[in-house]
């Protein structure tokens, strides 16, 4: 078997922004507002990397390059499918309704970015490699168990794939046969370990034969594929057909975190060349070539995203303080009499003693 | 009420959490067709079904993590993990997720599981079985450990922990599963989590022991009290949180403390109670306070496993090493 051809790369549009494939699926209207939010996404992303770099946020782990991924797995659920990701997440939990200020209380020390709003079925950015996948997987069973007609999406690094926990996940959403769809976001990096350093397999997709369940390959920086793809696999695996391992194929443009200096292990031509496909340029020369959007519209898309983007901003930095006292709260449902104790010792400034 | 073995008491709480509330599930190794390697799930697949009673793969990380993932999406999942030396397999989705959860989230969500292990000597296993953990998880902030010491309290603490909110770990003592039985009632009832009980009152020497060494402590308080000794015995029950207002007081009374734990002694749980006790009934306490616990290597080969684990002797000596100094 050559895994590559068992799990052709699915491309709708392709590096240079020419359409290959079928895009029936979406809506012009569709696209057009996916490009804004890749813009908006983007301009974020920079934003934040700047505020760590001026010292006004605290590390951050930028996500640029897999906004298409991102973007284009949420929109194809539901609004009450769950979302259980790692900290580069942050461009799905936005898509899905988290608040654009979020991230960055995450990166300033806030524990509320913690609290997804109860609108969002989402877990909170999970920072430990793979575990939350497992989350996925029982969410998934809870769903199913109780005929909820839900189904858990579940997104993960290329690294993550060498961790147990996927393993073990992939293994027992089959045995019990959940709606849970595994979405590795392949960006060719965990921190400075490249790919064919993390595995001698040509795909991750392939590792889906294993576990006898569907597997699929796909342009992670086409946002059509993305979300065509998407579409459909939703549909089956709520249908109850079992859980999918989408193997979305991508590149993280930036470093690991604010703290990472990629040049000290990426190769600069693999680099350039890897850039060149990346999701937000090639939306744009997309919907620029078929008449879509207009240099105008590409102003005011600009405009709006920076608008936003210093909102985001405002409201963060305008955030009240955490408090060491709330970081008491939330331990256990209710505190112990030793927490008490600790608590109010906290507030005095003290140590607690007998 | 009937006369159970503390198996038949925790098979009794699980099937009674389960018939009350349709979102109990148990999940584990052996835990359907087989009833459990010690048979605390005997009986449960037939009467519940496979959907709530599973089989899971040989994976103790996806028993805890798929667990957490079916309490936050609104299951009551009741995890066993075959013998506790074995956890370790899962410690990452202990120790750093279910317990996290509700501090992650800022009290968004929160984790109500519990996870069954039985643990502890005196019943000649091969290697691993028979390690004692408590210590680790009660080192955890967001997770519970609790350990019976009898059927009753097996029945009633287990309750308890299914109907509590945070993730529980559930301890059994391998060695007392049908060592003795006691009068269970049939019905629901709870005892609460956190609080220590009263063994046997006494003014001379409080001992402080908790899962498989409460009885070994109640031995000893039998074999001192031959030297006129009447020691005070307090059963810990809940490790984290612990009773320590039940302990301090006693102390206060008696002024001596012994604390015994089958676990090795260093970082054991028995240097926090002592601790507290220094900390808090200082100017009460007539001689150090003394620990009784298993030696600082792994658990030994069954061929001297009787002479590592504390017992009544060992633990009377302490008691008249208090009592005389």
């Amino acid at each position: 078997m050559n895994p590559e051809q068992e799990f052709p790369i699915r491309r709708v549009i392709d590096e240079q922004g020419q359409l290959v494939g079928d895009r029936s699926q979406v809506s012009d209207a569709q696209l057009k507002d996916f490009y804004q939010w890749l813009v908006t996404l983007r301009q974020f992303d920079q934003r934040a990397w700047n505020l760590q770099r001026q010292g006004r946020i605290g590390t951050y782990p930028p996500y640029s390059g897999q906004e298409a991924t991102q973007v284009g797995v949420v929109a194809a659920l539901s609004h009450d499918d769950w979302i259980c990701g790692s900290y580069r997440d942050w461009a799905a939990l936005a898509y899905a309704g988290v608040p654009l200020h979020y991230p960055l209380l995450n990166s300033m020390g806030h524990a509320i970015a913690g609290h997804i709003p109860e609108q969002v079925q989402a877990l909170p950015v999970q920072v430990v490699i793979a575990a939350q996948i497992l989350h996925a997987v029982g969410l998934a069973w809870a769903a199913k168990l109780q005929e909820q007609n839900r189904v858990a999406v579940t997104f993960f690094g290329d690294g993550a794939t060498s961790q147990g926990d996927f393993h073990e996940a992939l293994n027992l959403a089959s045995v019990m046969q959940v709606p849970v769809i595994f979405v590795c976001e392949n960006n060719q990096w965990a921190i400075s370990v490249p790919l064919n350093r993390q595995m001698h397999s040509p795909t991750i997709a392939q590792r889906a034969l294993a576990y006898n369940i569907e597997g699929i390959r796909l342009d992670g920086n086409d946002i059509v594929a993305v979300y065509q793809t998407m579409r459909e696999v939703v549909e089956r695996v709520r249908s109850g057909q079992g859980p999918v391992l989408i193997e979305a194929v991508t590149y993280r443009l930036g470093a690991h975190t604010t703290a990472d200096d990629p040049t000290r292990y990426r190769p600069p031509e693999e680099d350039e060349q890897r850039r060149r496909g990346e999701p937000l340029s090639r939306l744009q020369n997309y919907l620029q070539r078929s008449g879509l959007l207009s240099q105008d519209d590409i102003s005011s898309i600009d405009e709006m995203a920076k608008e936003t983007v210093d909102e985001a901003v405002q409201t963060a930095e305008a955030y009240p303080a955490a408090s060491l006292a709330e970081t008491f709260e939330h331990v256990y449902g209710e505190l112990s009499e030793s927490l008490r104790e600790q608590r109010a010792a906290s507030v005095r400034g003290g140590a607690a003693h007998g | 009420m009937g006369s159970l073995t503390m198996i038949q008491a925790i098979n009794q709480a699980l099937a009674l959490a389960m018939e009350r509330d349709a979102r109990v599930m148990v999940l584990g190794e052996d835990v359907g067709r087989n009833g459990g390697v010690f048979r605390a799930t005997d009986g449960l697949m037939d009467r519940f079904g496979r959907d709530r009673v599973v089989d899971t793969p040989l994976a103790e990380s996806a028993i805890v993590g798929s667990a957490v993932g079916l309490a936050i999406g609104g299951m009551r999942p009741v995890a066993e993990i075959q013998f506790l030396g074995f956890i370790y397999e899962a410690m990452d989705q202990i120790g750093t997720q279910a317990s996290r959860m509700r501090f992650r989230s800022h009290g968004r969500y929160h984790v109500p599981l519990v996870i069954r292990a039985p643990f502890g000597g005196g019943v000649r296993t091969p290697e691993i079985h028979s390690d004692s953990l408590e210590a680790i998880f009660a080192h955890i902030p967001g997770v519970k450990v609790v350990v019976p010491a009898t059927p009753y309290q097996a029945k009633g603490l287990l309750l308890a922990a299914i109907e509590d909110p945070d993730p529980v770990l559930f301890l059994e003592p391998m060695r007392l599963y049908r060592s003795m039985r006691e009068e269970v009632p049939d019905d629901w009832y709870e005892v609460a989590l956190g609080q220590a009980r009263l063994v046997q009152a006494g003014d001379h020497v409080t001992i402080v022991a908790w899962g498989p060494m409460v009885p070994v402590a109640q031995a000893a308080a039998g074999l001192v009290a031959g030297d006129g000794i009447v020691s005070e015995v307090i059963d810990l029950c809940t490790i984290s949180p612990w009773d320590s207002s039940t302990v301090i007081e006693s102390v206060r009374k008696t002024g001596r403390a012994v604390i015994v734990h089958e676990d090795q002694r260093q970082n054991g749980f028995g240097a926090e109670v002592a601790a507290t006790i220094q900390e808090q009934a200082f100017l009460s306490l007539e001689a150090p306070v003394l620990r009784v616990t298993g030696y600082d290597t792994p658990f030994p080969v069954p061929m001297v496993e009787d002479l590592w684990l504390p017992d009544a002797n060992r633990v009377a000596d302490a008691v008249r090493q208090t009592v005389a100094y």
